[in-house]
This record gives structure tokens, C-alpha cells and sequence, in this order.
């Protein structure tokens, strides 16, 4: 703990709340923070073009899906599960958004609501598997992962759905609200919304039951149960808000691509899980923030980004995020261990 | 005859505690030497440091007259020094042999292959040296927990140990088993094994040890020999001054209530036929061996555990269990022996486990925790049971055996539940907090709270319930008022099998 920023009370206890949990966190995330910056400023050093306004929005346009991902992927890594059905789940929201959207030619809003719908539903499945027929969800959501990419398949006939009937459907995504206001900063909506679902996916964590139970769950499932509480109920329902969260990532991809491609999104998980788990939330449970994960979700594509500047092969790119992956959390396990 | 281990003036701190303040300690060659003290005196930090489990700050230990200091459990264990830890470190699906023998497993002419039958031979001569009647090839986890310490105790003697440190070793131990214990430390001891052992029972420490070193505080404060000092004494040292027992109320409230009644309730092996009546203001103590089935009764009234038949009424209305969700409903608690496992999140902070039952409670909009509200709710409860924890906010891992209790216990209380099922309230909690627990008991039955106490202790058992269950082999034997209970009766219904009752 850090004295300094605590103040004994007369009673023998510690005052000082706000200051205590902001330190922790912020020291928690400042290894995850620090990459990140040293990373850009690595790159700005070794390529001009790395800092060019363009590419930084490149940069964080391109985040924002495996941003979006990544988030749906922090509530279910915290109650000590795994979601892997992610990456298809948010194709298959994409393609349930081009249903509505052209094959049946229904207006913007009830797109929407299909993709967060089939989100919600897949994943109330994936939940259900786990706390009622007590699957791992290791396997749960990997069977899920291959009903959803099959049935974005079926659904969508193999090729992709094009949005070219709803002109308003790129505007999500490729739009930016702020850039209108503000013509000097034209952040795309995409880099909004993510950080919008960040900020409340955070309240959601630190200020609701909802929350708490995540964490507790993770922390320890049966005493939980012990406590009289429903866990049942809390497991499926955070199932569900991680596949609805999925359905915000299929509108934002499909938005960028103005199509549904059916054949889209396995290995979108991992790249999910990895930001996970570089901004410190633990694969056993019980710890994480949305902060780390966003800056794990940055550091994944900052590196794709420079990488690519610097002219390296695709494939040694692949390369490269496989070792700082593994890097990353091996240092932060020190970290951990010496704390 | 020089000491076998000698810590001289040993220092060490953690973060924000100091937790050894210049202690010292010395075990001879053939002795069983017992350390005391309230929990977070420093007893197990001293026995890992000599473990080489932590490192420390400064002093200095000799074993065998020459300064050491282990930079691993491994290095100290090759030297000859060995820890039994409370929490028993074993391998559940492998065999006896495998575990005794794990990271030095004999291997066949090729270095390649494991040679498993040199590894059973060697397992069973340490065994039968041991004069223990044990098959090197039974899986460990199918034992019972007295034989599991005992095949501990046997991996620690196959590297040969000098030196034998011992953690609350009979903390899951019936009488029997305790008994077996003592014959085998009986024979280390005759066999120059130094033994430092850990214990909170007066009892245990007054047959066994001849020594007793008091740690209080992080401090030392004295090595006195056991036969010569009164028990009185060592617990006078251990807290600084000396204990009330909790005295019964003179006037008893009428207790006419019944809050629950159980009717031929089944549940497994263990749980057959049982009934019994509950009432209001009462401290109804469930008495039997290890495995007598108590735990069981209570996680299937809990709803933890699924009954296969029987009644369940709840202030006189029949109740439908099924899920521990459904007993908190009706205001049942249940305050499991295990409170790492079962009872509490411990790498959570004392706030949310404390409203862990209760968020519901502290919701704004049926949605956002009211921070504040929880705050001001947990702060009292810390203050009304004396919890003592830095802040709300100080994870639960960090705190005593008895803070953490107590934190149970609030979790429940905020929940308002009148009936309370305390599974071994006391175990591994040190004498001060005990007492403190038992007062908070008999408050909580004083304010009308109906209180099962499920205890292996039977002083605790006789000191605290006003009636008494006695359990054997998941039936119930006996059903005593406090006045007519004595050791020796709720012992011999504790062991009255169902063959010796039909004869």
C-alpha cells in the first residue's frame, strides 16, 4: 500500500479511499502505459511517416473492432472464463445486420438492434452452457465459435452482404461526429463509440452488482454461491453483455467494410484475448480493468502499424506480436511477483 | 549438547508490518519444541524463514553450530530440514509412493524410464519404519486427511530430516488420529529428530512437547519447559493478560420459538434420518467425530448440497431449499469450517465480502452500487465486531484467521439472518480471537439469533451450546441439554455405532 498517499485515521483505519484505488490502478496499468508510449515513440523516431496525423487515426480506427472485442472478452476472462467465440460471433451479428438491413430492406435502427440482438442471444447460449450444463468454457464458447461462423455461413450464402441500400450504415463507423463539430479533429465515430463502451463498460465493472459479482466470481465462485447469491444468473447475464458488446463489433467492422463477409472473423478471439491480456488482467480470474485492455488493444495494432511502416514482411510481423505477447506477460508476471 | 537449530535475534518485515522483531529460538536434537502465540505473532513466518520459504531481514540462524540461510524450501530440505504445512501439499491423484518421492523419482538402468517398483519398495520401508500400515500405491486423495499428514511426515523423512516443523498438524485430526500422531512423533523423537511444533491446543502441547517458546507481537518472550508451567501461564504470555471465559447468561430468555425443524432429512451417506428442532435465542451445538456428518447437515439444510428426502420448516412453515440463494431468502447463514474455500473471496477487499450477500441492498436504480451507503455499512460492521484490518479496502488474504472469521460473520449479519449454522467458528484462530468469537456467539443468541455450532472442540461444545446434538456416522445419537453433557457421555455417542445400538 502506499503510505504516502494514505492517511491513518484516528479509529486505526485508512481514509483516503479515491487516492488508494486511483494509485493501485494507475500503478497497476503504468507498465502496460509505459510500452505503449515507448513503442509509439519508438516508431516516431524510426519512421517519420509513423507520426503523421493520418496514420494515427489509421491507428486508431483500425483498434477500435479488436478494442470493441477485447472489452466483451475482459468481463468473461475476469469470472475466471474464456470467451473464444468472439471473433465469429461478431461476423455473425455483421451478417444478421445485412439481413435486416438488404436482404429485407428494413431501416437503420432495427440493424442495429438484430446485431446487438444476435450477440445477446449467442451469447446467453455460451452462458448457459457454462452455468447450467456446467461446461468449461474453454469449450463452450469454442462450440459456439463454430455454430456462429456457420451460420454466418449459411445465412449469408458464402458471400458477402453489401450495405449499398442503407447509405447512413458506413456513417457509423467512418463518420465522425466530432470531426463535423470540430473540423480540426476528425476522429472517426468508431474511435468514439470505443471509447465510449470503454467508459461505461468500466462503471459497469466498478459501480454496479453486475460488476462486483464479475470480479467475485472470478475471485471465488462458490463462496459466492455460498453467499446466497444467484450465480447462475450473473454468469449468463455477463455471457450476454460480452456477445451484445460483440454485436457493437460486427456493426463497427461491417460499417468499415459497408459489407458483411461471412467468411470473416476467426482469429479475431485471440488477437482479443491477447489484449486482455496485456493490460494485466489475469487468464485465472478475479483482476482486470477496461483501461489495461484498451491500452493492450493499442499496443497490439500501434505495433502492427509501425511494423508495416518500417517495410517489415507481413510474415515476420506475425512473428514479432507472438514474442511481445508473450514478453509482455511474462514481465508483467514479474512485476506482479515483486509487488 | 549444542542445538541442533539456534535463531539468533532474526528480524523481518513485510510491507507495511513487521513481522519478526529480533527473534530467538532453539531447538535441541530429540525434542519436541512447541511454538505458541495469537495468530500473527510471527510463529509462521519464523518456521519459513528456518523453512527457506521466505528470506531474512537480519539475525542469524545456525544449524548445527554453522550460519545458514536457505535460499529455497528445496536447500533446507536437502540440508535436513522439513515443513508439514497446515494446508497439506499434496499431489491428490497420484500414490502414496508417487508423492513421497516426487522431483527424485528413481529412474530405471536408462535414466529414461521411471522405475516404479524400486519407488513402492522404497516407500513402503520408509513407511514401515514408521510402523505405519499404508500401501504405497493408494492414491492420496482417496485417504483419509489424518493418513494424507501422515504421508507428508513420511516425505519428509525420506530426505532423512533432522529437523521437523510441524503447522497445526492435528488441526483436521479426530482423537484417534491424534493419537497416532503423537506415537509417531513419540518415535522421532527417540530417534534424535528435532521437532518444532505449532499448535493452539493447551491440551495437545501439555502431552507432547517439552518446551514452549511465546511469541507475541513479532516479539519473543520466553522459552519455558512445559512440565513445570502451568497452562494458565502460557496463555497469560501468549496474550498479554489473562481470559475470561464467556459466562453463561444467568437469566435465559424464554426459548420457545422454534425458527427450524428438520424431519428425517437424508442427504448421502452422511446425512441419515437426521432431525432436531432449532428455537430462538439458542446456541445448539452439533458434537462428533471427523466426518460424523455435521457439515454435511448443514450444507443440505444450506441448500449446498442437494437432499434426497426429508422436511425442512422455517418458523413453522415448510420450506423448499434448493439452492443456498433460496436459505438466504429465508434468512439462513451458513459460516462454512473451510472460510478460504467456501467463505469468503480473499482476493477480494473486506468491502465487498462483507456485502457480498447484501449488494442487492445497495443499489441505486436497481444498478449502480452506492458507494457511500456500502461504505458507511462496512465501517460499522468493522467497528461492532472489533475487526482489525488497515482499511474496508485491504484484501482479505492479508488479515488473521480470526479477522477473516469475523468478516464471514458480518457478511451474514448484514444480511439480518436469524438462523446461523457455524461450522468450526474457532478452528485455526488463536486464543484471544476465540474468545472473542465465542462472546460475539452468545450476543448473537442474547439478541434472539438461533445459532447451530458445529465444533470438534468439546470444550467449546460444553462451554457454549445450551443443547447438544451428537453425531456419528450421519445419524444422529444423542440430543443432550448442557447440564447433562460431559465429555465422556457426548464421546461415548459420538462413537456409538449403528451395529452397537441394535445389540
Amino acid at each position: 500500500m502506499d503510505q504516502s498517499r494514505t492517511t491513518v485515521g484516528a479509529n486505526g483505519r485508512v481514509a483516503g479511499f479515491r487516492a488508494h484505488i486511483f494509485g493501485s490502478i494507475a500503478r497497476q496499468k503504468l507498465f502496460a502505459f509505459a510500452s505503449l508510449i515507448l513503442l509509439m515513440v519508438f516508431f516516431g523516431f524510426a519512421s517519420p511517416a509513423f507520426m503523421q496525423v493520418d496514420n494515427l487515426l489509421g491507428i486508431l480506427q483500425s483498434t477500435a473492432v479488436n478494442g470493441v472485442l477485447a472489452i466483451a472478452c475482459t468481463f468473461v476472462i475476469i469470472t475466471g472464463g474464456i470467451d473464444l467465440s468472439v471473433g465469429t460471433l461478431m461476423t455473425f451479428c455483421a451478417v444478421m445486420a445485412g439481413v435486416f438491413l438488404t436482404y429485407w430492406q428494413l431501416p437503420l435502427w432495427t440493424g442495429v438492434l438484430a446485431a446487438l440482438a444476435t450477440g445477446a442471444v449467442s451469447g446467453t447460449l455460451s452462458g448457459t452452457f457454462v452455468a447450467k450444463l456446467k461446461l468449461p468454457p474453454f469449450i463452450a464458447t469454442l462450440g459456439m465459435m463454430l455454430v456462429n461462423k456457420g451460420l454466418a455461413l449459411v445465412v449469408a450464402g458464402d458471400k458477402p452482404i453489401y450495405f449499398n441500400d442503407t447509405d447512413s450504415f458506413s456513417l457509423i463507423s467512418q463518420g465522425s461526429v466530432i470531426g463535423n463539430i470540430l473540423p480540426s479533429l476528425p476522429i472517426p465515430n468508431s474511435v468514439v463509440i470505443l471509447f465510449a463502451l470503454a467508459i461505461a463498460a468500466s462503471a459497469l465493472l466498478n459501480r454496479t452488482a453486475l460488476g462486483r459479482y464479475t470480479f467475485a466470481l472470478g475471485s471465488n465462485e462458490e463462496a459466492v454461491r455460498l453467499s446466497g447469491v444467484n450465480v447462475d444468473r450473473w454468469k449468463v447475464t455477463i455471457y450476454m453483455l460480452a456477445g451484445a458488446i460483440c454485436g457493437v463489433a460486427g456493426l463497427l467492422i461491417a460499417s468499415r467494410l459497408n459489407s458483411a463477409q461471412p467468411a470473416l472473423g476467426q482469429g479475431y478471439e485471440l488477437e482479443a484475448i491477447a489484449a486482455v491480456v496485456i493490460g494485466g488482467t489475469s487468464l485465472s480470474g478475479g483482476t482486470g480493468t477496461v483501461l489495461g485492455t484498451i491500452i493492450g488493444a493499442f499496443i497490439m495494432s500501434v505495433l502492427t502499424n509501425g511494423l508495416r511502416i518500417l517495410s517489415v514482411a507481413q510474415e515476420w510481423q506475425i512473428v514479432v506480436t507472438g514474442v511481445i505477447i508473450i514478453l509482455a506477460v511474462y514481465i508483467d508476471n514479474l512485476r506482479r511477483k515483486r509487488s | 549438547m549444542a542445538p541442533l537449530i539456534s535463531v539468533q535475534d532474526v528480524s523481518k518485515s513485510f510491507p507495511g508490518v513487521r513481522a519478526l522483531s529480533r527473534v530467538r529460538f532453539e531447538l535441541l536434537a530429540g525434542e519436541v519444541h512447541a511454538l505458541v502465540g495469537e495468530n500473527g505473532a510471527g510463529k509462521s513466518t519464523l518456521m519459513k524463514i528456518l523453512a527457506g520459504i521466505y528470506a531474512r531481514d537480519s539475525g542469524e540462524v545456525l544449524y548445527n553450530g554453522e550460519p545458514v540461510s536457505f535460499a529455497s524450501p528445496r536447500a533446507a530440505q536437502m540440508r535436513g530440514i522439513g515443513i508439514i504445512h497446515q494446508e497439506l501439499q499434496l499431489m491428490n491423484h497420484l500414490t502414496v509412493a508417487q508423492n513421497i518421492f516426487i522431483g527424485r523419482e528413481p529412474r530405471g538402468r536408462l535414466g529414461i524410464f521411471l522405475d516404479e517398483d524400486r519407488l513402492n519398495r522404497q516407500a513402503r520401508d520408509i513407511l514401515a519404519h514408521m510402523h505405519l500400515n499404508l500401501d504405497p500405491r493408494a492414491i492420496v486423495g482417496g485417504l483419509t486427511v489424518a493418513k494424507q499428514q501422515m504421508v507428508e511426515i513420511a516425505k519428509a523423512l525420506s530426505f532423512n530430516s533432522r529437523v521437523l516443523i510441524m503447522d497445526e498438524p492435528t488441526a483436521a485430526l479426530n482423537n484417534a488420529e491424534i493419537a497416532e500422531l503423537f506415537k509417531i512423533i513419540r518415535e522421532l523423537k527417540a530417534r534424535g529428530v528435532g521437532i518444532v511444533y505449532i499448535s493452539h491446543k493447551m491440551d495437545e502441547l501439555k502431552e507432547i512437547s517439552d518446551r514452549v517458546t511465546v511469541l507475541r507481537d513479532g516479539e519473543y518472550i520466553a522459552t519455558v519447559p512445559t512440565a513445570t508451567t502451568s497452562m494458565d501461564n502460557i496463555i497469560g504470555m501468549m496474550v498479554g493478560r489473562t481470559l475470561l471465559d464467556v459466562p453463561r447468561p444467568a437469566e435465559q430468555a424464554a426459548r420457545d420459538e422454534i425458527l427450524l425443524e428438520v424431519r428425517k432429512l437424508n442427504c448421502g451417506p452422511l446425512v441419515r434420518d437426521v432431525s432436531f428442532t432449532l428455537r430462538r435465542g439458542e446456541i445448539l451445538g452439533f458434537a462428533g467425530l471427523m466426518g460424523a456428518g455435521r457439515t454435511e447437515v448443514a450444507r443440505a439444510i444450506f441448500g449446498a448440497d442437494k437432499a434426497q428426502s426429508g422436511e425442512i420448516m422455517v418458523r413453522g412453515t415448510k420450506a423448499t431449499i434448493k439452492t443456498p440463494a433460496d436459505a438466504v431468502a429465508l434468512g439462513i447463514g451458513y459460516l462454512s469450517e473451510d472460510r478460504k474455500r467456501f467463505g469468503l473471496a480473499t482476493g477480494m477487499d473486506v468491502e465487498s465480502n462483507i456485502v457480498m450477500a447484501t449488494l442487492a441492498r445497495h443499489l441505486a436504480f436497481g444498478f449502480f452500487l452506492r458507494r457511500r451507503g456500502i461504505r458507511a455499512t462496512v465501517e460499522s460492521f468493522i467497528r461492532l465486531l472489533n475487526i482489525r484490518t488497515p482499511s474496508a479496502t485491504q484484501e482479505v488474504r492479508l488479515l488473521s484467521g480470526g479477522n477473516q472469521q469475523k468478516i464471514v460473520v458480518a457478511k451474514w449479519l448484514a444480511r439480518d439472518c436469524d438462523i446461523l449454522f457455524f461450522d468450526e467458528p474457532t478452528r485455526g484462530i488463536d486464543i484471544g480471537a476465540k474468545a472473542e468469537i465465542h462472546k460475539l456467539l452468545r450476543s448473537l443468541a442474547g439478541q434472539g439469533k438461533a445459532i447451530v455450532m458445529i465444533s470438534s472442540e468439546l470444550p467449546e461444545i460444553l462451554g457454549m451450546s445450551d443443547r447438544i446434538i451428537v453425531m456419528c456416522e450421519g445419524r444422529t445419537t444423542g440430543d443432550l441439554a448442557w447440564q447433562e453433557a460431559t465429555q465422556e457421555r457426548i464421546m461415548q455417542l459420538a462413537t456409538q455405532r449403528e451395529t452397537a445400538k441394535a445389540a
